[in-house]
């Protein structure tokens, strides 16, 4: 459907989007980590602090099928449709694209008339997706300037290659597989890209065979997970570069390039090192056409008593840190980092990509720490800071705790109690616990939020 | 005579609406100084675009002035008509968007880009009931007609030019994009209907 003017949702700039108004609801898939024959859901959490239901699940839209494992999703449109090569600003931020990581099923979701009630309006079941792309295990979805591109971490089989497929963002009819030569490129987890230099980035973490029965020691400590980075070209669809970290490093996962279409640089999260169980965080960049990978924040295993140990860490006689989730705030200035091993949440000022300065650290959760909120200070929690939206003007800071069903039974054996929290961002560094809010989701589980309107991962700007 | 005083000025402001639609060039011009940080960037994106454009108005044009030699007015007209009203209801029946290549480009490529877009819009049927009302419209003698159909391009180009620039200088310098969230108005549609409306005028006038 067209509108008469743009979206008001939609910004030419990171800059300006930050001026948007604070967001209201929050979007956030639910997954039923039991398998028990009870199916996922779409809750919309209440983050309106004036509000009465602030911080409680206010809408809820059952998926259809149990099983799903419902993981990342995103929506149908954002800032890329004011792209000056492909402009068609005339469409609405309207519809999340919502896929299930062990079904491959597709679930499009109207969040209008009332964003508390949304409605599942169309189901892409994983035949379909098979057979026009195939790939299998949809993952990360973002809006492009002329598509819906997903990345998916393989083949229907459970093997690889895993890659990127678009979806027309009228239709939400899947198009087909989005490379043309993809090189030696063979995992995949996430992209995201630099529309202003015509780059693609990708990561690696394993086919769905590799991940989804667990993380398997042995494919660990043999190297065998992801650790590279791709360069692709966005209108060639060609593989241009690998940017290999050492098999040392292993899941090389989420992608955080900067907002600002002029820089050419961004964040990659790993999540362990097999030589020390430390976490790292990495800058690509790019100098005189070639792109270059450095470490730039190394975050170390912290020694623990094997007795509060789940059995896969106990010989090890550490908890890692396991960074799974990184954000970046519009204005590339602030680096958000979840610990989903140790239970930390950090904060860095990487004003200087190249020497981020850390400027905040809050506890909540752990394997061994199980820090309390102080909603309920008495009360140890489990999981730990996992998946994390930031508001487009980067002072709300919001995360949830579960990893991903077979991991988290690894290492939360006990079984995840999932939570929801948000924390204020002060404006020259540093975080605080909003002592309000705190969501407790039952019997279900929190993953990805997005924000109504937008967030710090869900747009992309052509203009600077 | 004073049919062909008006036909000028009708070019011209055709052009400048062409011209003042953001997705038409104007705005690829302020994004490409942004992205390399220098007014240069935009005054150098200025020309391909303006080429393009011409290209896309001056192959339409010129096919439908050699036409000219063989058919009569009437039948051109009508076929115009018939193109005209087909592709503004198209338009508003599919609201397909144009792309074409990426933000990395150079005089080559945003040439092309142009030329894509002002055809996959139908900018050089737009301007043809014009050309069909002016003074070379009645010529039966090729160099005649194509003389008037470069010169009807060349006029189109200048309004088209005049506000592409205009537009890009001032907006980059001035006014920055904040603007382009409250006023960029849905021009595509408009244009659909534009289309359809030409349509009917190229049968009348």
């Amino acid at each position: 459907m067209s509108i008469w003017r743009p979206d008001p949702t939609f910004y030419p700039s990171p800059k300006m989007a930050m001026q948007a108004p604070a967001e209201k609801l929050a979007f956030v898939a639910m997954l039923n980590g039991k398998n028990n024959g009870r199916h996922d859901a779409l809750g919309v959490v209440d983050v309106d602090p004036a509000s009465s239901g602030y911080g409680h699940i206010v809408g809820q839209v059952d998926m259809p099928n149990a099983g799903d494992e419902l993981h990342h999703f995103g929506w149908n449109a954002c800032s890329a449709c004011l792209c000056p090569h492909a402009p068609h600003p005339h469409v609405e931020r309207r519809y999340l694209v919502v896929p299930g990581i062990n079904s491959s099923r597709i679930h499009i979701i109207d969040t209008m008339p009332d964003p508390r009630k949304p409605q599942i309006v169309k189901v892409i079941e994983p035949e379909t997706l098979a057979a026009r792309t195939g790939y299998a295990s949809p993952h990360t979805i973002h809006c492009g300037p002329d598509g819906i591109f997903v990345s998916a971490l393989g083949a229907p089989d459970g093997g690889g290659p895993g890659g990127i497929f678009v979806m027309d963002h009228e239709s939400f009819d899947v198009l087909g597989k989005w490379e043309l030569d993809r090189g030696p490129q063979n995992l995949a987890y996430d992209f995201w890209w630099h529309l202003g230099f015509d780059t693609v980035i990708t990561s690696e973490w394993g086919t769905p065979s590799m991940v989804n029965r667990g993380v398997n020691p042995e494919i660990l400590l043999s190297g065998g997970y992801g650790h590279k980075l791709h360069v692709f070209d966005l209108i060639k669809r060609r593989h241009q570069q690998e940017l290999d970290l050492g098999s040392e490093y292993q899941m090389a996962l989420e992608l955080r390039p900067a907002h600002d279409p002029t820089r050419a640089y961004g964040f990659l999260g790993v999540v362990v090192s097999l030589k020390d169980l430390s976490a790292s965080v990495w800058l690509w960049h790019r100098d005189n056409g070639k792109w270059g990978i450095k470490k730039v924040i190394e975050i170390p295993a912290e020694p623990a008593d094997p007795a509060t140990l789940p059995p896969l860490l106990q010989g090890f006689k550490a908890v890692p840190p396991f960074v799974t989730d990184i954000n970046l705030s519009l204005d590339d200035r602030f680096l958000y980092v979840s610990c989903w091993g140790t239970g930390e949440f950090l904060q860095y000022d990487v004003t200087d990509p190249f020497h981020p300065r850390k400027t905040g650290s809050v506890h909540l959760g752990g394997i061994v720490r199980k820090a309390a909120h102080p909603k309920q200070p008495k009360t140890p929690l489990n999981g730990a800071p996992q998946m994390v939206e930031l508001s487009r003007d980067g002072k709300r800071i919001y995360f949830t705790n579960s990893l991903y069903s077979p991991w988290d039974a690894q290492f939360y054996p006990e079984g995840i109690r999932s939570w929801m929290v948000k924390l204020d961002a002060k404006p020259e560094g540093g975080m605080e616990i909003d002592p309000k809010f705190f969501v407790d989701f039952g019997e279900l589980r929190g993953h990805q939020v997005r924000l109504e309107g937008g967030d710090a991962s869900s747009d992309s700007y052509c203009y600077s | 005579m004073s049919e062909q005083l008006a036909v000028w000025p009708m070019l011209f402001l055709l052009g400048a609406y062409h011209g003042i639609n953001p997705g038409m060039g104007w705005l690829f011009a302020v994004a490409r100084g942004m992205q390399e940080h220098r007014m240069r960037a935009v005054a150098w994106s200025l020309p391909p675009i303006a080429l393009g454009h011409a290209l896309s108005i001056g192959v339409v044009v010129l096919i439908v002035g050699l036409a000219q030699v063989a058919l009569p007015l009437m039948y051109i007209r009508i076929g115009v008509a018939v193109a005209l009203v087909g592709l503004g209801v198209y338009k508003l029946i599919h609201s397909r968007h144009f792309h074409w290549g990426g933000m990395q480009v150079g005089f080559r490529e945003l040439t092309i880009w142009s030329f894509l877009m002002a055809s996959a819009h139908g900018a050089g049927l737009m301007v043809l009931p014009v050309v069909l009302a002016g003074p070379h419209a009645h010529c039966h003698i090729a160099s005649q007609g194509a003389a008037g159909g470069v010169w009807a391009t060349l006029i189109h180009t200048l309004g088209y030019f005049t506000v592409t620039a205009a537009a890009a200088l001032l907006v980059y310098q001035k006014f920055g994009l904040a603007m382009l969230r409250r006023s960029w108005f849905n021009l595509d549609l408009i244009w659909a209907i534009a289309l359809v409306v030409t349509g009917f005028v190229a049968l009348l006038v």
